[in-house]
């Protein structure tokens, strides 16, 4: 046993975010929170149609208000560009057209902002807003992914003929012909994957402010990503130097994906700010970010499996129709293709896979990532039918899982849809953990019983895999993912004469204790004290660049880019106490805090006394720079692949539909785990938005695009107290791909949980001949699909 | 998200009160728990020139049981939910607010309040209906008292007045042979019923002697089911009366579609409801 497994590391303990508390008693700063002198406040003149031109806007009224400042139209906004589409479906053209700081000439959907009104206060904005007369001419509209691209479908934008994005492809559909052809059988379903708000607690929003003398703009922003924002604003949209802005991320109010994107506001608070001279405010109302802010998942699906009567699954072939919305948000191109299409087989070896998917516009909010983002879509999708595949053979569903599974000699594995190589995985141990856990074989005798008593049980499994830390930057940008820059993180450690430590990332925390697990890394690293390392983040000026927190990425790359420089500024550590110590630096053991020559451990120098000696330089080594401060850029050869098994047990109540959600098991595999209580935290509130998909929300267009679902009136986000305890418990595969061995554990709460939940209705409903429900499976639809036995 | 402009007064009397509503007529609201009313203002459905909040008028507040349960119109949801009396003598109205909102509704939305409001998906309305309360208000004239079946006349309609205030509400203790419930099927977003039935039962030695149903939710405003109740009456209150009976629920009614439940669904929900409403009125009545 050496030195280093006998100290108590912290990695790995339990520890209770250090974000939280200052958040839960009221001492963050939210955007909202921020006031500054002479700030003047946004309202925004929307649109109520769908799809309508805009013939003429008076804005008289509006400006003879009293206290308004300034009102402005899109037009005198033309000197700025459309936002990017940063992240567009790869390989193929992309018919990209994006949203301006205010639209011009058209609308394309229920809540497109076509003016500004400036004001001394919100209120007054808001009022004045009422006062901006706008002609409209009102234009068909269409909401529906399939129906957007056929012919006579009303046409969003002149440069996307028949409202088509773009058209892509993986997988081999001469193999996927092969498979049906010579398959005993086969199976076909319509799949709907429903759209969803993210509905972070805090809305969106930002601050701009323009400095005259220094032509510097600074934006607050409520943003997961300020370093792309930066970029993004500047050298594409205002194109000016990206030195001349400073985004700063205040506390971060969840995010989901939501916040991930350029949004207009931080164009045009930005444009009013230097025309105005004046600092300006714009923050959504929660019926605004209902309408505008992105949506996610909203795909329509054919598709059909096939395979061998013992089981054995031979060939998928999946069409899908993507929903994009009325313009393309920043990587709405990269969401339905690199990270749906390409892991669409799952779990399994399936010989002949072929995926196409169709992204079209229609009028409706736009769709970009939501928690899980394309991941959710594929497992959803493979798992629904693998299950429908068994029920149709007569099998046990957990049986055809096992005979398809990839295993783990099949590591590193390519799945033949254009991804790089599956990094590890271990899928049957972790299925018959849960298996283990839920009792299955005691409940399959259980649910028989009730049967016959008039109560229907059922139980649902999903074993997902999914797809973290994408990467490598030369992969994801250049060879045909779409992607239009990088995907790798930087952080700085510097250490301070008193031993202080300052952690400095591009990732930021909004939920996923960043400072809490970072800090935990360079206190085992570097053996000091969890209190005396401080992790700073959210500000441009203050960070290394990062690509932000997402994606699951942030410890498998961000935390990795830590290590990397803790790495560097172990060496320099053991260099300068050879120094210290009048020894060979080969010779030195750096452990818990202390470096000593080996054997001589009575005799060491303390970190402290070490960091104290870099700063001070009184007596330095030959040639070495004073300083404890190391930069580390870390670009990943490969994605990560997280998996798991989730189970779910439910009663429906076949006089009303009634979905009861009974147990929730769930067992994921994310590597190894830091922080084994931010993981469960992270799982937990992963599995309710994907039991809430399940179950409960979807966003609802009527024919017109007037969103039916506009308010939390009606757009049912669960509860705790509408959720079961959840029962947890992992197994642990290390990656190979980072010296972490870490996967990420932030969307596969999402990505493994919905169609556990509609596996196990479907399971419970099968006395009834129901073979598969769309989601969400409201109390009405189960209902309805009894009553058409 | 951001109410217009508007005066508000608060009057810490009922006289006061009746005083501000004769002085501001139609363009006053009173503002009570501000459950209904302000999430309304706040979505521009409604704008009121002149609140009147009540809520500093201690009189309307508490419960006082005294042969009659009389409850003050300002009574919250989470008092009459904690009340050790009430618990004894009626406990069908703990059981029912209980499922109201969440807990932070429970404790500011208020009784009265919701039956002013008459949203036709409250659960309140239903159960003054089963339970035969009498809802008392104050005017310019002098105070006068509404039985429940005459109180609700139309989607958010009541019969009160523009210039009352309501400021009580009277239901009368169960005793021995009498048992009441509330089922609800919540609204996933927002809890109010989608449809919600409160039962009444009396029963004469084996027999249903007396029986009344609230149905809240499905329509335009809450209603009794007279066929229903008609055909309880005299029977023993089996599941084969129930079944039997409950059929007769939502017939004649004019029910609500939306996109949580279709005008279909809802009826067949009614008859579901209201057979669970009265299995469970039955069951509390037999003791």
């Amino acid at each position: 046993m050496t030195a280093t497994e006998v100290k108590e590391r912290i990695v790995g303990r339990a520890l209770k975010r250090r974000e939280d508390p200052k958040l839960i008693q009221g001492q963050g700063q939210y955007l909202d929170d921020i006031k500054l002198q002479g700030m003047l406040h946004i309202a925004l003149v929307r649109s109520p149609h769908a799809h309508a031109n805009i013939k003429q806007i008076d804005i008289s009224r509006a400006l003879a208000h009293p206290g308004v400042v300034a009102v402005f139209t899109g037009a005198e906004m033309l000197d700025i560009n459309p936002l990017p589409a940063a992240w567009q479906a790869g390989g193929v053209k992309n018919n990209a057209v994006t949203p301006r700081a205010l639209a011009v000439g058209k609308v394309t959907m229920v809540g497109d902002p076509v003016a500004l009104v400036v004001a001394e206060d919100r209120y007054i904005a808001r009022d004045a807003a009422l006062l901006v007369e706008v002609d409209w001419e009102p234009l068909p509209a269409v909401v529906d992914a399939k129906q957007a691209a056929q012919p006579g479908a009303p046409q969003l934008h002149e440069a996307a003929p028949n409202n088509i994005v773009f058209e892509w492809e993986a997988g081999s559909q001469t193999d996927a012909d092969a498979a049906f052809a010579s398959a005993e059988v086969q199976v076909s379903e319509p799949i709907i994957n429903q759209r969803l708000i993210p509905t972070p607690l805090e809305t969106r929003g930002a601050i701009a402010r323009y400095d005259n003398a220094t032509s510097e703009f600074t934006v607050w922003m409520t943003s997961q990503a300020p370093h792309v924002m930066r970029l993004l604003l500047t050298a594409f949209v205002f194109g000016i130097p990206e030195t001349k802005l400073r985004c700063i991320s205040p506390n971060v109010g969840g995010g989901f994906g939501q916040k991930i994107f350029c949004y207009n506001d931080m164009a045009f608070t930005m444009w009013v700010a230097r025309k105005l001279g004046r600092p300006v405010k714009f923050v959504e109302d929660r019926a605004e970010n209902y309408q505008y802010s992105t949506h996610g998942r909203d795909h329509i699906t054919d598709a059909a499996i096939c395979g061998t009567k013992d089981g054995k699954i031979t060939g998928l072939r999946v069409k899908t129709y993507a929903n994009i919305g009325g313009y393309f948000s920043t990587i709405a191109g990269g969401i339905p293709t690199t990270l749906y299409g390409r892991i669409l087989n799952g779990v399994y070896k399936i010989p002949g896979v072929y995926v196409h998917v169709t992204g079209t516009y229609t009028n409706t909010a736009m769709v970009d990532a939501y928690r899980g983002a394309g991941r959710p879509e594929a497992s959803y999708l493979i798992e629904r039918m693998v299950d429908r595949f068994a029920a149709e053979l007569g099998l046990d569903p957990v049986e055809v899982r096992r005979k398809n599974f990839i295993q783990p000699t099949d590591f590193p594995y390519q799945n033949g849809l254009g991804l790089l190589p599956y990094d590890s995985g271990n899928y049957e141990p972790a299925l018959d953990k849960a298996l283990a856990m839920a009792g299955y074989t005691e409940f399959r005798k259980a649910q028989a019983e009730a049967r016959t008593q008039g109560r229907y049980l059922g139980i649902g499994v999903s074993s997902y895999v999914e797809i973290c830390g994408v990467a490598p930057s030369a992969w994801v940008g250049l060879n045909g993912q779409g992607w239009g820059a990088g995907l790798w993180e930087s952080a700085n450690v510097r250490v301070h004469l008193t031993g202080k430590i300052v952690v400095t990332t591009g990732s930021l925390p909004h939920g996923q204790g960043i400072e809490t697990t970072f800090a935990q890394l360079v206190a085992d690293e570097l053996g000091v004290a969890y209190e005396d390392v401080e992790v700073q983040w959210g500000d441009t000026q203050g960070t290394p660049f990062g690509y932000g927190t997402y994606g699951s990425r942030s410890l498998s790359v961000g935390g990795v880019a830590v290590k990397k420089s803790l790495d560097k500024l172990k060496a320099k550590v053991k260099k300068l106490a050879a120094h210290m110590l009048e020894a060979n630096e080969v010779d030195i053991v750096f452990d818990d805090g202390k470096a000593f020559v080996q054997g001589s451990a009575d005799k060491a120098k303390t970190f402290a006394e070490i960091a104290a000696q870099a700063a001070l330089a009184y007596s330095l080594p030959e040639g070495m720079e004073p300083g404890l401060d190391e930069t580390s850029y870390y670009d990943p050869p490969n994605c990560t692949f997280p998996f798991g098994t989730h189970i779910a047990i439910v009663e429906v109540d076949t006089e009303t539909g009634h979905v009861a959600l009974k147990r929730y098991i769930a067992v994921d595999d994310c590597g190894n785990r830091i922080n084994p209580l931010i993981i469960e935290g992270q799982i937990h509130g992963g599995i309710v938005q994907g039991v809430a998909q399940a179950l409960y929300e979807g966003a609802v267009y009527n024919e017109d695009g007037q969103l039916l679902t506009g308010t939390l009136m009606d757009y049912a986000v669960p509860t705790a107290a509408m959720v079961p305890h959840f029962e947890l418990d992992h197994t642990v595969t290390p990656s190979p791909v980072n010296a972490l061995g870490v996967k990420g554990a932030g969307e596969a709460g999402t990505i493994g949980s919905a169609q556990a939940v509609i596996n196990a209705v479907v399971d419970a409903l099968t006395p009834f001949g129901v073979k598969h429900i769309q989601m969400p499976v409201t109390p009405e639809r189960v209902w309805k699909a009894i009553q058409q036995k | 998200m951001i109410p217009s402009a508007f005066e508000y007064h608060a009057p810490t009397s009922v006289a006061e009160a009746i005083s501000l509503l004769g002085q501001h007529g139609d363009e006053a609201k009173i503002l009570a728990g501000g459950h209904s009313l302000l999430p309304a203002m706040k979505l521009g459905l409604a704008a009121p020139g002149v609140l009147i909040d009540i809520t500093k008028i201690a009189e309307l507040r508490g419960v006082v049981i005294n042969g009659n349960v009389n409850i003050g119109s300002l009574t919250t949801w989470a008092a009459i939910a904690q009340h050790e009396g009430l618990r004894r003598v009626l406990p069908v109205l703990g059981e029912a607010v209980s499922q109201i909102g969440d807990l932070q509704v429970r404790n500011r939305g208020t009784l009265g309040g919701a039956l002013a409001h008459a949203d036709p998906a409250a659960d309140a309305p239903a159960l003054t209906l089963a339970l035969d309360a009498a809802i008392r208000v104050h005017g310019p004239k002098g105070e006068r008292t509404i039985a429940a079946v005459d109180f609700f006349t139309d989607m958010l309609s009541t019969a009160l007045e523009p210039d009352e205030l309501l400021t009580a509400i009277i239901f009368r203790p169960l005793g021995a042979g009498e048992g009441a419930a509330y089922v609800k099927f919540p609204h996933p977003a927002t809890r109010y019923a989608i449809v919600g039935v409160a039962a009444y039962i009396k029963l004469n030695g084996t027999h249903v002697s007396a029986c009344r149903i609230g149905v809240t939710g499905a329509g335009a405003k809450a209603e009794r089911q007279n066929d229903v109740e008609q055909a309880m009456l005299g029977g023993d209150g089996g599941d084969e009366a129930l079944a039997t009976a409950s059929l007769r629920a939502g017939e004649g009614m004019d029910i609500l579609g939306d996109i949580h439940a279709s005008e279909d669904y809802r009826r067949a929900m009614v008859k579901v409801y209201t057979k669970r409403a009265l299995a469970a009125a039955v069951a509390r009545a037999r003791g």
